[in-house]
């Protein structure tokens, strides 16, 4: 009884906003803050990885997990190797840590092309309606239309192999998700009486678009961040099958790859490493990014991701 | 109802262009000059400057004003890479592979049936038994077997669909050898790869088919059939399913285009000649021609497809007639 009282108090204290609210609503749901705690553990790794990468290079020196060692080639797991070695003889732990890094970095500029692109349009054409709506429908349905797996391969093979193909594949065709829901929102709130009066206190377009209706969007752009992350990086081993992806640096999908051979002579632990490393960030985003949707906005419809 | 489906059928027109174009862009534009990735990487100024001329890479992007121009006739604009693109796609002539030289529309044709015996079974079984998974959970929802599902569902989409096949082909076709490894020759041969073409894609399936029959579950039509009396079979199978059927339609026919694709990594990995392993051999050889046909009639069937489930909805809500 005192704990609600005291709750209830420290309530009517303190304003409450989407966030809060929002905040409370995801605490509720335990598996999703473990999960939270488990990103947040990548995210240290991720650091962590991103600090051995740049260090090696300013020493000039072979970084640790690119140290090859053929005498003890395809090792199974020991004290020494974790999870064993490659087919070069590398620490495969040492290769899954600079993984996460790779899963973070394309996801994170994946976003980076993808956010922008999906807000400024989705913005524009529910804003400003009339022939610019016109167009911006126009112009995703085309996107749209291309099943996603293809266009995706299509841009990464001729932007290049490696890092750039695959976020410029990636974040030049996810966008549209993002721009249909922003666009929605846009056509929801420019019909409140907050736009009206800032509109009439001499608020220009591009005031009202960017100051007063964006941060009532921005829930959207954390869930569909959130969603989408998981996505880019399952997409990221197809790509690599596929012969569009990482050249040259360890990411998940490339040792999923070179595991394919040496499954059948016995060697697991590549494979199972990988998988294993990447089921947890995967898991663990899919859930948080569930809770997340179901805190801030339960009723957004979030589609699914590319079907090969 | 007769000037709806006109009127649809027009927008398939924009669509259809704006698809060209963005494939022309991204194979001719985006990616710098295409003469210079046909001719690899130790390529001379010459061989280049060669293939620049016999695919007419040496041609404007889109319109062709000098040519115009100098021999007075207005219609010489059109003497341009998008337009002769144009041109031969609405003949149906999609130019010839690169490596193997034969007719693009010859490969697909031959392509196609190999890739419908994986993907029509997995598409099809796969709907049915995600639909009728996700009627079973939205019956007992909130119940331990709803939630098992869901924690099901949620760890098999967390997997690479990579991981399922090679694991899959792994254990059932070396280690256990109840399957052929590679082939496509009867019937035999496709049983695995359309076992786990299934198991890798229903985890997602089951889960947005269940969020949606949920959805329906809190609609004020449900309560008033419960009010009324109606059993919980009934009011699934009567009312939510029907009205399910909308978002669940949208989602099939996003799969479509899958069927003709067929699935990429499947196909590659059990040696079924069909069009997903003509895609990712297209890729590793570089043959854009292919890659570039592949793309723009993977999309002109998605339109099609979309045109075809919009014209479903009228039928399935009587509703949208009215618009």
């Amino acid at each position: 009884m005192t704990d609600t009282a005291a709750n209830s108090a420290a309530l009517a204290a303190k304003p409450q906003t989407l966030w809060s609210t929002a905040w409370r609503q995801f605490r509720r749901n335990r598996l999703a803050v473990i999960c939270l705690g488990i990103v947040a553990v990548y995210l240290g790794i991720f650091l962590y990885a991103e600090s051995v990468y740049w260090i090696a290079k300013a020493r000039d020196v072979v970084p640790a997990y690119k140290v090859t060692d053929f005498a003890a080639r395809n090792a199974p797991p020991s004290a020494a190797h974790w999870v064993g070695t490659d087919f070069a003889g590398r620490d495969n732990l040492a290769q899954l840590i600079q993984g996460v890094r790779i899963a973070f970095e394309i996801s994170l500029l994946t976003s980076a092309i993808l956010i922008p692109l999906g807000f400024l349009l989705g913005a524009l054409a529910g804003y400003f309606g009339r022939w610019v709506d016109t167009f911006i429908i126009w112009f995703y349905s085309v996107v749209d239309s291309v099943p996603s797996i293809l266009s995706i391969i299509s841009i990464s093979y001729v932007v290049g192999r490696g890092m750039k193909g695959i976020v410029f594949g990636m974040g030049l065709v996810a966008w549209v998700g993002l721009c249909r829901l922003i666009r929605g929102e846009y056509l929801k709130h420019k019909q409140r009486a907050y736009v009206a009066a800032a509109r009439a206190l001499g608020a220009s377009h591009f005031t009202v678009m960017f100051r007063h209706i964006a941060p009532n969007v921005l829930h959207i752009i954390i869930i569909v961040f959130t969603l989408a992350f998981p996505r880019f990086i399952l997409t990221e081993v197809i790509l690599s099958y596929l012969g569009v992806g990482i050249v040259g640096e360890p990411s998940w999908g490339v040792m999923i790859n070179d595991a394919k051979q040496r499954l059948w002579l016995g060697v697991w632990w590549e494979l199972g490493g990988a998988t294993a490393a990447m089921f947890f960030l995967v898991l663990a985003l899919n859930i948080v990014g569930d809770a997340l949707r179901d805190a801030l906005d339960p009723k957004l419809k979030t589609a699914g991701g590319p079907r090969t | 109802m007769a000037a709806y489906i006109i009127r649809r059928l027009f927008s398939v027109i924009p669509i259809t262009l704006g698809v060209l174009l963005l494939v022309f862009l991204i194979y001719r534009v985006i990616g710098g000059d295409p003469a210079v990735r046909l001719a690899g990487k130790n390529a001379t100024p010459q061989k280049i400057e060669q293939i620049r001329k016999q695919f007419g890479y040496d041609k404007p992007k889109f319109f062709n004003w000098q040519e115009a121009a100098k021999t007075g006739r207005p219609m010489a604009v059109f003497d341009a890479q998008f337009w002769q693109i144009v041109r031969q796609f609405a003949q149906l002539d999609f130019g010839r592979s690169l490596q193997s030289n034969q007719r693009i529309s010859r490969m697909i044709a031959d392509g196609v049936v190999p890739s419908l015996c994986i993907t029509t079974p997995i598409f099809v079984i796969e709907l049915f038994v995600a639909v009728a998974l996700a009627l079973l959970c939205a019956f007992y929802r909130n119940s331990w077997i709803d939630r098992t599902f869901v924690v099901i569902s949620i760890i098999g989409m967390s997997i690479s669909s990579l991981v399922y096949i090679m694991l899959g082909q792994y254990f059932f076709a070396f280690e256990l050898g109840w399957f052929p490894v590679w082939g496509f020759e009867s019937v035999h041969y496709v049983l695995l790869p359309v076992a786990i073409g299934i198991i890798y894609s229903l985890g997602g399936s089951l889960r947005f088919y269940r969020t949606i029959m949920l959805d329906e579950m809190y609609q004020d039509y449900v309560r008033t059939a419960f009010a009324k009396g109606a059993s919980q079979r009934q009011v699934l199978f009567k009312h939510v399913l029907k009205n399910a059927a909308i978002p669940i339609l949208t989602n099939v026919v996003v799969a479509i285009p899958f069927l003709y694709t067929g699935s990429l990594m499947l196909e590659s990995f059990f040696g079924i000649p069909g069009l997903g392993r003509m895609t990712v051999d297209a890729i590793y050889t570089g043959d854009e021609p292919v890659l570039f046909a592949m793309v723009f009639i993977g999309s002109v069937i998605f339109v099609i497809a979309n045109l075809i489930t919009d014209l479903c909805y009228t039928w399935a809500d009587p509703r949208i007639r009215l618009q």
